[in-house]
């Protein structure tokens, strides 16, 4: 456990999430290591999205504290909670369909950029400059990212796994210390799986990014993990290191040997 | 869903004004193709707002059918709040069905600032035409144009704050509640706490004109005030013009810009922008302070123009109305809303009398046509939706979104 010795850069305490009667989360302890990429497993429905919306402010815990890079962040909203430095992707796409891939990017920027209105009525040579500065660094991104053309093109057109790229670039323009990709493999074929997973650890290689990945399908992340959390009904049931969690009955039991018949 | 639409050959790219060139010759279209990008650009607009200032030097020679000078300072301001409504519903996606209370604060401010209403101070500032002896404020019409806007912008943010956490359906109902609100606060404004602010029901009048000032009139001869001067509509008129230029520009620069990026990701999906770092509630209540500072500055030039604040000049069918120019011109679309508001208040204030007159003389039989006027917007709109559901000049964007439908998901705990 080599990784529990480096600094905490999102430490969650005792997180409860209840839905009327429904506990989706109850009482989960989680931490993430800075610069280890972590994964969150675990069956359909077992709370995993949940736990994910309540560390980008989508929902307020309702119990427990959640404290990144020092800073407590339990109820903050979401984007105050991205501007302090955790970008993510949605499970379902979420693009702006009517913006084109750049634009796309360009928004994740928001909070990076300082023009106001003023500003923007009167763009003067430092609005200038940001925009243009903003557009480069879009594009950049973007190729970063795995696109290389299209730029241009409406995000609603792109492919299906264009649109993918294009989430994860967008997120990383937000200028994140930590990325949350929620089950970003859903619908790609085991070669475009494989390549995302390198991609997955060359942003922690190269851009210095914590990662922190949500999937339901364990081989997906066993690769590229340091750490794995399982969850199933909102409790957590097993904790460490990919090796370990495999060999864990619990999770054998909830989760790897019914796996083939619980999901597709 | 598969709507028909009527687009001739122009791809989801293509700006508007682009596909201008099929009717011209060859060789034209080729010379113009030669053209820098800039020149192409701004090409139409400067043609247009030449004409648009000339337009009181060759009106009279005009058929008929074209509108009056002083009709066409009241369909530009008009096109001015509907330009502003447009920042509120066709960027931000925000529905506001009260946008005619943003109008009353334009009005009444103008009303208030230059007017005789409070007779027990004697304040002037910049005024013009208006005797030094009068009662009541009196400052300079542009300042007042300034402040009405401000205080208008204001009035948005109060009347955001609460409103704005209200999505879709919820937030058009409580907007629709503050455009009733403010109206009936005017009208019964006349003794609040024994304090005469807002005259009831029969308004304030007169309202001071604006004016150039004697200094500048003995220099280069511009009016010393509008409303003595010989030629009152076309100096209304012109300063009418500018007014909605610079709103055009404005709304153009913003769309453009970071926050016009902000509120279109708003528009499309709000969880996806917050999640992207937009602060959900600044940036809409940014959209609503400036819609709600061009609605307050139309007003109160309006209200110097008629020289007059009523309240029964707002009621709510002016808020469905503005909304009408948006829907016809293109949600989003900047020149397709000066486009829609332009023709639908001029089939208002003059269009629909002159039509229904050629009408009933076709016919034969005396039809009194401007009666049944929003029977006849009701089709327009109706016509619209069936086919160009994106307005005459449609954003680029929207051709493709009415074409293909919008997803639209719940979205963040707003308890929390």
């Amino acid at each position: 456990m080599a990784e529990l010795a480096k600094e905490l850069l999102l430490d969650a305490g005792q997180i409860r999430k209840e839905f009327g009667g429904l506990i989706a989360s109850n009482d989960v302890d989680f931490t993430i290591p800075q610069g280890s990429i972590v994964s969150l497993i675990g069956p359909n429905g077992a709370g995993k999205t949940t736990f994910f919306n309540m560390l980008t402010g989508v929902y307020k815990p309702t119990a427990g504290s959640i404290v990144f890079d020092g800073t407590e962040i339990t109820g903050k909203p979401p984007h105050a909670i991205t501007k302090l430095g955790i970008g993510r992707t949605f499970q379902n796409i979420r693009l702006f369909p009517q913006m084109t891939a750049l634009e796309n990017v360009l928004v994740g920027m928001h909070s990076r950029l300082h023009a106001g209105v003023i500003g923007a009525i009167l763009r003067g040579p430092r609005t200038r400059r940001e925009e243009r500065e903003a557009t480069e660094k879009a594009r950049e991104l973007l190729t970063y990212s795995g696109l290389k053309s299209g730029h241009d093109n409406y995000a609603s057109s792109l492919p299906y796994g264009d649109q993918r790229r294009l989430e994860v670039a967008r997120a990383l323009a937000t200028d994140p210390k930590l990325i949350l990709l929620d089950e970003p493999t859903a619908g790609m074929n085991p070669q475009e799986t494989a390549d995302f997973i390198g991609f997955v650890s060359r942003l922690r290689d190269e851009r210095g990014l914590t990662v922190l990945l949500i999937e339901h399908d364990m081989k997906v992340v066993m690769g590229v993990s340091d750490r794995v959390t399982v969850l199933e009904y909102g409790e957590k049931i097993a904790e460490g290191t990919p090796h370990e969690v495999q060999s864990d009955e619990r999770v054998i039991e909830a989760y790897l040997g019914k796996g083939a018949t619980d999901h597709e | 869903m598969k709507l028909p639409t009527r687009m001739k050959g122009s791809g989801p790219d293509a700006h508007p004004g682009e596909d201008t060139g099929g009717w011209m010759p060859a060789e034209v279209r080729q010379a113009w193709g030669r053209l820098p990008a800039p020149i192409q650009r701004i090409a139409l607009p400067l043609l247009l707002t030449v004409l648009a200032f000339l337009y009181p030097k060759y009106a009279e020679n005009l058929p008929g059918l074209f509108p009056a000078v002083g009709t066409l300072v009241i369909m530009i301001v008009f096109t001015m709040m509907a330009v502003g409504l447009n920042i509120v519903v066709g960027y931000a996606g925000l529905l506001d069905l009260g946008y005619v209370a943003f109008y009353a604060a334009g009005a009444y401010t103008a009303a208030w600032f230059a007017s005789l209403q409070f007779e027990q101070v004697s304040f002037h500032f910049g005024s013009v035409g208006i005797s030094r002896e009068a009662v009541g404020i009196h400052l300079s019409v542009w300042l007042i144009l300034l402040i009405a806007g401000t205080l208008t912008a204001l009035a948005g943010i109060i009347i955001g704050l609460p409103t704005l956490r209200l999505r879709g359906d919820y937030l058009a109902i409580v907007t629709l509640g503050f455009g009733e609100i403010i109206p009936q606060f005017v009208r019964n404004g006349d003794n609040v706490f024994g304090f005469d602010l807002t005259h009831g029901t029969f308004g304030i009048s007169p309202i001071d004109s604006p004016g150039f000032g004697k200094t500048l009139e003995d220099a280069i001869g511009v009016p010393a005030s509008f409303q003595q001067s010989f030629e009152r509509e076309q100096w209304f008129y012109w300063t009418a013009l500018a007014l909605l230029l610079l709103t055009v520009f404005c709304s153009v620069r913003l769309r453009d810009s970071r926050l016009g990026r902000a509120w279109i990701a708003i528009r499309e999906d709000e969880t996806a922008a917050a999640a992207m770092g937009i602060p959900l509630m600044r940036t809409k209540t940014w959209a609503y302070a400036i819609g709600a500072f061009f609605g307050g500055i139309a007003g109160a030039y309006y209200a110097t123009f008629k020289s007059g604040a009523f309240p029964s000049d707002f009621y709510f069918n002016i808020s469905v109305f503005l909304l009408c120019m948006v829907i016809l011109g293109g949600m989003g679309s900047v020149w397709g809303v000066v486009l829609g508001g332009l023709l639908l208040s001029y089939l208002d204030q003059e269009g629909l009398a002159k039509l229904g007159n050629s009408f009933s003389e076709i016919i034969g039989q005396q039809i009194d046509v401007p009666k049944y006027n929003f029977g006849v917007y009701g089709l327009i709109i109706v016509l619209m939706m069936l086919f160009r559901p994106t307005g005459l000049i449609p954003e680029r964007r929207r051709k493709k979104e009415l074409a293909e439908g919008v997803h639209d998901e719940t979205l963040y705990d707003e308890s929390a």
